[in-house]
Formats: structure tokens, sequence, C-alpha cells
């Protein structure tokens, strides 16, 4: 079917119109967080001047800085500071299953996750980290949050989907955010190529508190959100151990996972406040990179 | 039919299925309701669950019953039940069907005829013999009844209609019955409740020979009679006592008939069995005189129903003045110049000697100073039938000599009179005193200027005072009256000029005067000298029995004394006249209820039963629906079954919006733009040049004159409203489809509230008919319209110089009449005047073949669209065009203003006149 550009412009305005809302709540979440001080601190490869040392054998001729030189009679060598050459990736899951809410007061799974997203991003660039989405290329620079507040519209149509493991690149930090509700072998792939890389990171599971507590009774016939999936039951009450027992699995599944790629796991309930999450995502990435 | 209390069943064997309903119980209670369905990302956690210990869910108990309760409906409703259902009656002889046909039976003329029919088909059925009586007096000849099968006597059941008479049964019982089969004869009666001639033999003959049903009527039965007594009143009768309002119907100042007051009755008294209740007819006398009927509200009978006659109508007064003509140019002295203004508004005048006025058989006479008179005889004894003579004193009556011999005086004067206040008298002119507040002139008031100067004494006698009834401040006698046989003779003790008093100036004397001719009593109906004269009265106009006005057609002459005995079979009620004179033979009286000894009365509402089948199939329909409703609220939770119940309320449909909001905007704009209109005809081309045409001619508006109208309007005749309109175009097109009725009336509305229509049929008279019938179409379409008589546009009329002075009306053809209302036929031309005075009326149509729409019609550039004639000559004729259209506008917005103009030289010479005389 061709769409006519005026459609295809329409749509993009109307999909696009909620981003300055996510992008001033990212900005007032990621304010409560105070970026720590970057840096080395040593001597480096860098863009920041770090010292004039004197000259010692070894240095070449043209690191040698005349300007300093020509002052004293010895020959100095302009030391930059160390800069990390470490960049963010951000994936938000982009699956049906994100868009769900259990109640009218909660915001769907998707909305929290792009909002912690852009509010973890939006403190790593301010860090003056490089921060993009995996599989893309990770910038620093404010511009880069609107882009990526314009990269995290919601476009959720496929039933589930996964983390592409071929964008893991080296020195990499990845923050995956999602529900893992459906089948996740792709995690498994992801943290296997990770950990061949050297690539750390962070899983962070985002539920409604209906998946979490399945407060359902009587004869009910569950769905999925696109409808592929059914479950039909007589006593959803009976039902709930059953769940719950299968929910702390998938957990503790995913936590050993995470364990043996030296990744951490995280979670949060939509009626939670965003703030405590984005604080552990700040902390936990605090953790990984003190390790 | 099997009978359960007041139930009955037609089909009672379906009552064997409510024994399933224990079953229906058992089976719906095993079937679980539907899941809820729910949206749960989490649903491939529960992949492979089972339900640990799978509970076997019950429909709840309310929606059971539901359920079941629809079914017992169902059921029930196919049993066929019905409520206090009529049994079939038993017997097997032959039926009589006795129908009251009188005006009393009018009211609940459908429901008798119903209730008859169906006795006639349940004997048909039951194969019985019947006959029918209608008891209205007009079959009283027929002898013996003819019994036969009861379907031949549907149909004339079915023309039967209420006479304007009592009901009335043929006189021998015995021989109307001599044809009866043999076998026990069973009656249906279907009274009026009222007893009517021969009604209590007949009763007696068929109680004797089978069982009598009575069916009493279902409403009660009001009458309305003129009462007797001197004053005009009306007497309601009534079986009940609700206070129904009367209604005082006649034409009013414009000539048409309507209702001209509303009388309350008063209270009621109860005169066997029957409410009776008085009603003034208390109106002034011009409101009165113009009565031509009362009715009781809401009641359909010939009963409820008084004509007004010469009895309610205004009276007649003769005047008896001095013989001998007044002096000219002393009018104003003249003895009658008074009492003829004060009553010539509220009665007849007759003027003349005694002699000749008593021929006219006056209710009032009144002699202004006249003594020794010579038909003294004549007079006594017209009042002692119950004349009312009123008599003025004067100089000549205080002159005569042998006064106290004079007849016909209420009260003994005494000769010469006095003066009070005069030149040559003591004390000052007397005032009036207050009236009595029982006489006749009770609540009048008394103006303080109103004073007497002379009077004529009264003897001092005991009955003096009780026969004055008007008095001055002084306490002697103004007014006395005396009753005399029928009669009444009044004496006024003063002039009925301003000689004695001014009290002839004031108007206490109108009222007064009033009042006194109001209290004449009405003239007798039946006068011997004038039955002599006049032995049959002709109906003119009569009462149908539902009390409904029509002509008297068919109807012989009705003998006098014939017409004496009131209503009944050849003289209904109605107007009767002989000669001049006009009587009302009214249907109504006193209401004698009849008695049924020996006969059962059926009670009054067990006239059929009522099928409940419908209201129990709804009643379960409501349960199946109030089930689907409980049944989404337990599947979805209450939004969803919220949301069912506001389909449904928005599926219901809605009272029409306010009316004033249906205004479109664009017929809003034709008021406020004055835009000028046209009929959408449905051919595009037509329209467009239509709506071009008018463009044309409103830009041709706005640079000559002040009128500015807006952009045309188009006009749908089916839909749209043209109240808000002052022109409209129709273009005629072959195969216009007529408006609706609707819009008929709409488009006469429009054409009578001053709109004009210009029909165009775009021919340019290429057929050559020539007459204002133009084509067939505008036939077919005008046909419904009200238009007057037509003519071609005279020379002189005011379309011709409303704006422009023009001789012809082209558009884009020429030379083709245009025809307008005709001109009133008396119309001439006055000398000196350039054209005729015409009729006030402004044309409602114009009709002409000259295709004005495309001569007039522009583009958006304001070129003219289509071509005319050739050159130059067609761009004249096109500008003469655009005048002519100019002129019709003028002439739609002034109307005949311009025709007012013949009076300027009138006006000129009159200002020219003024400029001499001023100094």
């Amino acid at each position: 079917m061709t769409r006519l550009p005026t459609d295809l412009r329409a749509g993009a305005e109307a999909a696009g119109g909620h981003l300055p809302a996510l992008v001033l709540s990212a900005e007032r979440l990621a304010a409560l967080i105070a970026p720590g001080a970057h840096g080395l601190r040593r001597a480096g490869p860098g863009e920041d001047f770090w010292q004039y040392r004197p000259a010692a054998s070894g240095d070449e001729m043209r690191s040698i800085d005349w300007r300093r030189s020509a002052r004293s009679d010895q020959e100095f060598v302009r030391d930059r500071e160390a800069q990390s050459a470490q960049a963010a990736a951000i994936w938000v899951s982009n699956g049906q299953g994100m868009n769900y809410s259990g109640a009218g007061d909660r915001p769907t799974k998707a909305d929290r996750a792009r909002l912690l997203g852009l509010a973890l991003a939006m403190l790593l660039l301010r860090g003056g980290e490089k921060v993009g989405l995996l599989g893309q290329p990770a910038r620093a620079g404010r511009i880069q949050a609107d882009r990526l507040a314009e990269a995290l519209a919601p476009a959720g149509t496929a039933e589930e989907d996964a983390a592409p493991a071929e964008g893991l690149r080296p020195n990499q930090r990845v923050i995956v955010l999602s529900d893992f509700l459906a089948d996740p072998e792709w995690v498994q792939v992801l943290l296997a190529r990770a950990a061949g890389l050297g690539v750390t990171g962070l899983l962070f599971q985002i539920l409604d508190p209906d998946e979490a507590h399945f407060p359902y009774e009587g004869a009910v016939e569950f769905r999925s959100v696109g409808g592929g999936l059914r479950h039909h039951s007589r006593d959803a009450g009976g039902l709930r151990a059953a769940y719950l027992a299968r929910l702390d699995e998938r957990r503790a599944w995913l936590r050993t996972r995470c364990d043996e790629a030296g990744w951490q796991f995280g979670q949060h309930l939509t009626d939670a406040a965003p703030a405590a999450a984005l604080g552990w995502m700040w902390s936990a990435l605090g953790r990984e990179a003190g390790r | 039919m099997l009978l359960l209390g007041p139930f009955g069943f037609a089909a009672p064997w379906v009552l064997a299925a409510l024994v399933a309903l224990p079953v229906l119980w058992v089976i719906l209670r095993a079937m679980p309701p539907a899941p809820r369905r729910i949206v749960f990302p989490g649903v491939a956690l529960l992949a492979g669950l089972a339900d640990r210990t799978p509970v076997a869910r019950r429909t709840p108990w309310w929606l059971l019953l539901l359920r079941l309760a629809a079914v017992a409906a169902m059921i029930l409703a196919f049993a066929g039940p019905v409520w206090r259902p009529v049994l079939q009656d038993p017997a097997d002889g032959p039926l009589l069907v006795v129908m009251d046909g009188g005006w009393a039976a009018a009211p609940d003329w459908a429901v008798r005829q119903s209730r008859a029919e169906r006795a006639l088909v349940d004997a048909a059925a039951a194969g019985r013999p019947a006959a029918l009586i209608l008891a209205d007096g007009r079959d009283g000849e027929t002898g013996a009844l003819a019994f036969q099968a009861p379907g031949s006597l549907v149909a004339g059941l079915r023309a039967a209609q209420p006479v304007a008479w009592a009901s009335t049964l043929p006189d021998d019982p015995e021989a109307a019955l001599a044809g009866a089969p043999s076998g026990r004869l069973s009656t249906l009666w279907l009274t009026d409740g009222t007893e009517h001639a021969n009604r209590k033999a007949w009763l007696a003959a068929l109680t004797a020979r089978g069982p009598v049903t009575v069916v009493p009527p279902s409403r009660p039965l009001r009458t309305l009679a003129l009462a007797p007594g001197d004053a005009p009143s009306l007497t309601l009768a009534a079986t009940d006592d609700a206070v129904p309002a009367v209604l005082a119907i006649g034409p009013d100042p414009q000539g048409i008939e309507r209702e001209l007051a509303r009388l309350v009755p008063g209270e009621a008294t109860d005169q066997e069995g029957a409410w009776v209740r008085p009603v003034a007819i208390d109106l002034p006398p011009e409101l009165r005189n113009r009565i031509t009927r009362f009715r009781i509200e809401n009641e359909a009978h010939a009963g409820a129903v008084v004509l007004a006659d010469d009895r309610v109508r205004r009276r007649k007064v003769a005047l008896v003045g001095n013989p001998v003509g007044q002096a000219e140019g002393q009018v104003l002295l003249a003895q009658t110049h008074y009492l003829r203004q004060a009553l010539a508004p509220s009665a007849d005048l007759v003027e003349g000697s005694l002699g000749d006025v008593l021929d006219s058989a006056p209710d009032v006479i009144i002699l202004a100073d006249q003594v020794q008179l010579a038909e003294i005889g004549e007079l006594a004894e017209w009042v002692d039938a119950g004349g009312l003579l009123i008599r003025f004193a004067g100089p000549r009556m205080a002159g005569f000599e042998r006064l106290m011999d004079e007849p016909l005086l209420p009260v003994m004067p005494r000769q010469g009179g006095r003066d009070i206040g005069g030149a040559l008298s003591w004390g000052d002119p007397r005032g009036l005193a207050p009236f009595a507040g029982d006489g006749p002139f009770a609540g009048l008031t008394v103006p303080e200027d109103v004073t007497v100067r002379a009077q004529l004494m009264a003897q001092p006698a005991p009955d003096l005072q009780a026969r004055t009834i008007a008095a001055l401040s002084d306490g002697t006698p103004l007014i006395t009256r005396d009753r005399l046989g029928e009669g009444q003779v009044v004496l006024v003790h003063v002039t009925a000029n301003a000689e004695w008093s001014n009290l002839p100036l004031s108007g206490l004397f109108v009222q007064m005067m009033e009042r006194l001719v109001a209290t004449a009593r009405l003239s007798p109906a039946d006068e011997a000298g004038d039955d002599r004269q006049q032995p049959f009265w002709t109906p003119e106009t009569v009462l149908d029995g539902f009390g409904n006005v029509g002509t008297a057609e068919g109807l012989a002459p009705v003998a006098a004394e014939d017409l004496a005995r009131g209503v009944g079979p050849g003289r209904p009620a109605g107007i009767y006249a002989a000669g001049e004179r006009r009587q009302a033979l009214n249907a109504g009286g006193p209401i004698l209820r009849a008695q049924w000894p020996g006969a059962t009365v059926e009670a009054a509402q067990a006239t059929t039963g009522r099928d409940l089948k419908g209201l129990l199939l709804a009643a379960a329909a409501l349960l199946l629906a109030l089930d689907a409703l409980g049944s989404a609220w337990l599947a979805r939770g209450g939004r969803a079954a919220a949301a069912v119940l506001f389909l449904a309320l928005a599926l219901m449909p809605r009272p029409q919006a306010a009316l004033a909001q249906d205004l479109d905007a664009e017929l809003m704009r034709a008021a406020t733009e004055v835009a000028l209109a046209y009929v959408v005809t449905g051919q595009p081309e037509v329209d467009r040049a239509s709506e071009q045409g008018l463009w044309g001619l409103s830009l041709a508006l706005r640079q000559r004159t002040s009128v500015e109208p807006g952009r045309p309007i188009a006009i749908d005749l089916d839909q749209d409203d043209l109240s808000l309109l002052t022109f409209l175009y129709w273009p005629v097109t072959e195969g216009q489809a007529p408006p609706s009725p609707q819009a008929y009336l709409r488009l006469n509305a429009f054409l009578r509230s001053g709109g004009m229509i210009l029909f165009d049929t775009r021919d340019g008279d290429i057929a050559g008919i020539g007459g204002p019938d133009m084509s067939e179409a505008l036939r077919r379409l005008a046909a419904p319209l009200d238009i007057p008589p037509l003519a071609p546009v005279p020379e002189d009329h005011v379309l011709t110089r409303s704006f422009y002075l023009l001789g012809d009306f082209p558009g884009r053809w020429q030379g083709n009449p245009v025809w307008v209302e005709a001109p009133p036929v008396g119309a001439e031309a006055e000398a000196g005047v350039p054209f005729r005075q015409l009729n006030d009326g402004v044309t409602p149509v114009v009709i002409g073949g000259n295709s004005w729409a495309e001569a007039w019609a522009v583009d958006e550039n304001g070129y003219p669209t289509f071509p005319i004639g050739r050159g130059w000559e067609g761009e004249q004729q096109r500008e003469i065009a655009f005048r002519f259209g100019i002129n019709l506008i003028m002439y739609v917005l002034t109307g005949n203003y311009k025709s007012d103009q013949v009076h300027v030289p009138a006006l000129l010479d009159r200002l020219r006149t003024e400029e001499m005389l001023a100094p």
C-alpha cells in the first residue's frame, strides 16, 4: 500500500506530538540525580589539557609544545587527560505486550520504559557520555537526547521482539528495558555475545502490577495484546500461585544469566515512582564501572 | 375457554408447557455463563497451566429467574389470555338487537355500533336468526320485524346514524314481534339511558318472551336547554357532576364562526338522578346578539347544542314619540333622540305610531310623553301578554288634566309635576340616590353630575316604595315599575330628553336602558295570530344526531302544532322559519332516567375482554433484553453493560429538537439581505441560469437602486421554509415534479402573506397558446395555488412605472404578454388622471415566458452569459429586461405605493390653497 507523503507526515506529527512531554518528564527525572565527576584524572589520549611535563626520551618531536618550551630552556610536552572511549547503548522493547496497562491511571509499560530509557540517556549525556540506541551509533551532546526521544517513538506492532545481539560493540554499556514475559531465548543469545565482547550492562524488567500480582478470579479467557495467544481458565484464582511461581522462576533465570555474564538485573512496577528505578539504574551503572 | 378468576385462556392446553419450567431450570443452571475476556500480556507464562480445581460455575439465580420468567410469559401469551372475557351468550333462540337511535346515543355511537355488531357476528356464528330495531322513530310503519341471517344486518347497522330527536320505538310491540321465529327470544338492548316513547311497553313485551340484556351508555349524558323565564339563560342537565364549560358560538366581526365566549355553569341541584345547573348568559348585548348557538364543550350530540333564535337575540324595541316631526335642526330636543342613541347598538328599533309598532310584535314599547292613546286597549292586551312598556314623563303628561285616570301607569301620578332648582323654586336640583342592591340597576354607579330639575310626582301610596326601582336623593321616585299580567309597565318620571334632567346625557342612561330592555320577556313563540298566518314552519338549518349543523335538505315544512310538540321524527333540532320569524327547535331537555325491571343490565365496563397476549409477549421480550444486559454485565463487567445500556438509549428515538433551531442560516440570510430566491428545478443548466440571472439582477439593483440584495438563494420547495422570502423566481420546465402538498400549503401561505412568484416558462411562448396557461407543465404546477383571475399587464399597471417607465417586459425573448392579477371590473379612469386607480391588491403572481433569468444572467466576471438578439438592439433589449427586473422587485417590495401617486394632484392643490390662505 502506498502512502501519500502527506499521510506519512501527518502520521509522524501525530506520533511525535508526545515527544516534548516525554523529553520534559525525562529531563525532570534526570535532574534528580547529579552526575559525578568525569574524566579519568590521568594523562592519556583525550581532548582536554591535563599537564605540561618535561619531555623525556621516547617522546616524539611533534608532541613537544613549542610555545611552552620557548619560555625556558627545557622542552615540555603537553599532556591531555585520558578520556574513556565507552558508550552506552539503550534498548527498549517494542513488543505489543508493552502497550499494556492494567488500570487507567497507570502508564503503559512501554511509556514507562521509554521514559526511563530517555531519562537515563539524558543523565549520561549530561555526564558527557556517548549514548545511542542499541545498533545505532552513539553520540554525545544535548541534541542527542532529542534524537533519542524521536527514535523511541512508539510503534509497537510485533508480538514480541528481541534486542539485536549483532548490535553489540566492544566498550559498550548496554541497558535493556523490557518485560521479559515472552520467550526469553534472545536474552541468552545477547548475554552470550556480550560476554564474548566484554560488554556489560543491565537487564531491567518493567511489569504492570496486574502482571506481578495476578488479581483475577473466576472464569476468564486471557488473551495477549495482539490476540495471538489465548489461555482459557475456569478458575483464574486457582492459577495465581502457579503463575507467580513461573514469574519468580523467570526472574531467577534472568538473574542467573546476568550473573554469569557480569550483567545486572533490576525490576520495576509501573505503579512505583520512576525516580527510584532511575536511581537504581544509575547506581548500577556506577557499580559496574567501579568493578 | 378456561376461566381462572378474571382471566380466561383461549388455548388452555398450551399452559401444559409450564410443566417444563423446572426442567428448564436445571438445564439453565448447569450452563455456565460466558467467561470474561481479559487482555493480559503475561499469558505466555500461563501457557500449559491447568486449572487446579475446576469450579463448576453456575448461572446466578436472578439471571435464571429472568429467563424462566421470560419463558413463562411466552407460554402464557400463547395460551391466549383474556382479562375479564366476555362469555358467549349460551342462548340459541332468535336474537333481537334494539338500538336506541336518538341524539342521546350519539356520544358513544361507535361503541354501540361495535357492540351490536359483535352481538350480530356472534349470532351469525351460532346460526341464530336476528333482527335489528333502530329506535329512531323513522320506521314506525314497517309492521312485523323480519328475522333473518345476522350477516345481512351488519351493513345496515354500520350505516346507521343517530338522529337529532329522542329515541322512539314503534307503537305496537306485539305487531312488530309477530314475525319472530319460535324459541326464546333473547334481546340485546343498547340503551341511551333515557326514558322515551313506548319503551316500557316494549320492555314488558320483550321480557315476556325471553331474557333482555341491557347495555347502558358508556359515557355520562349532558344536555343543554333554554331555561324558561324572563332573562334568557340555559340549563345544563347531566348524569354526572362534572362541570363542563358551555361555549357560545357565533360569527366574529370578520364573519368567521368561532367561540365567542365560555359560560361557566352555576351550582348544581339534584333533580331525579340528574344534576341540573343554571347557566347564565351574562354577556354584553353586542356579543350576545352574534351568538348562533350554545354548545357544551367536548360533547358531540344534538342535545348538547342550543340553537339561538329570537329569544336569545336582541330585543325589538318600539319607540313612540311625537307623531309630528320635530322642526328641522331641533333633533336634540326630540324626545326619542336620546333613546334612539342609547338603544341602537343593542336592540332593533322600530319607530312609528303606536298602532304601527304594535303590529310589528316588539318586545319593548317606549312611549315618550304620550297620553290619551287611541290604541290603549290593544296596548294593554300586549302588556298583559308579556310586553314591557316603558313610559317617559314630560310636559304633556304633567299638564294632562285627567292624568289620574290614565291607564297603564305603575303608580298614580300627581298632576302638574314638580320643579326643583328652577328660577322660581326653592332648593337645588336633586341628584340620584344609589340604586338598590336587588333592583334591575344594581351595581350601576351614579355619576355626581346627574341632576334632576323637574319630575312627575307620584301619589303617596303604601306600595309606592316597593314599586320604586330608582329614586332621587330625597327619596322621591325617579323610576317606578309594576307588573301587569305577564308583562310590566315602567314609568320614568322625567323626560327622555334633556329638558327635565341631564340624565339622558349621561352614560348611565344608556346602561339603565339596556338593563331595562334586558328584563323584557321574550315574545311568546306561539302567538295565535302568527300561527294563523304561518301554519307551516320551514326548516332552515338542522342538526344531525352528533350536533353538527347542516342544511335542511329533503325535509318537509312542519305544521305549527307539530313544532310546538318539540323535536321528533321528521322535525329534527334546527332553526325553523315562518315568514320573518325564526324559531329554534332544540333537542336537549331534562334527563329522565330509564328503569329496567326484569332485564339484566350489563356492567358498564364489561363491553369486551382485554387480550393480554401482546402485553405478555412484550414482557417476555423485555425480560430477554434484561437477560442480555445481565449476561453482558457478567461477562464484561459493569462498563460493558453500561455501554449496552447507553447504546440502547442512544438508539431510542429522540424527541424533535426545538423548532426554533430549524431555520437554516441560508434562509435567515434571505431576511437580512433581501436575497432573491429561485426554485430548484433539478435541471442543472436551468438552475445555473436562474442563479446567474438573479445574481445579475441583484447587481443591477445594487448599482441603480437602494435595494442591495445578497447572493440568490436556491429553494427546494419540498423542504425549505418560504416564510422569510419576498420574491421567488420559478422557471417552469417540462418534467418538473410537482412539490408535495405541504409545499403547496407553504406556497399558498407565502402568496397570501405578500410574497410574489414569477413564473417563467422560458420558451417565449413559441407554442403560441398565448393565454396565462402557457404550458402544460405550468398548468400542472400552478393548479393547486391560490391564483386570482389573471389578465395581461394593463398599460396603466403599477408594474409599468414602479421604477422605470416601461411599455414592454422583454427577457431573452420579447413581445409576449405578461399576466398579472386582473384589475377589478369597476375600475374606471378618472378625468385628468393618467391612470386608473387600480386595486389595492398587489398581484401574487407574474406569469410570462420571456426567459428573464437568461437575459439577466451574468457570469462571475460580470459579463452576460447568454446572447440576446443581435448587436446594439440586443443589448438594448437586455437593458429593458433589467429595467423590468428592477420594476418587478420594486413592485414586490413597495406594493402599490406608486399607485398612490394618483393623489399627488389633490395634495398639490391643497398645498396651494393653504399657501394662498396663509398671510
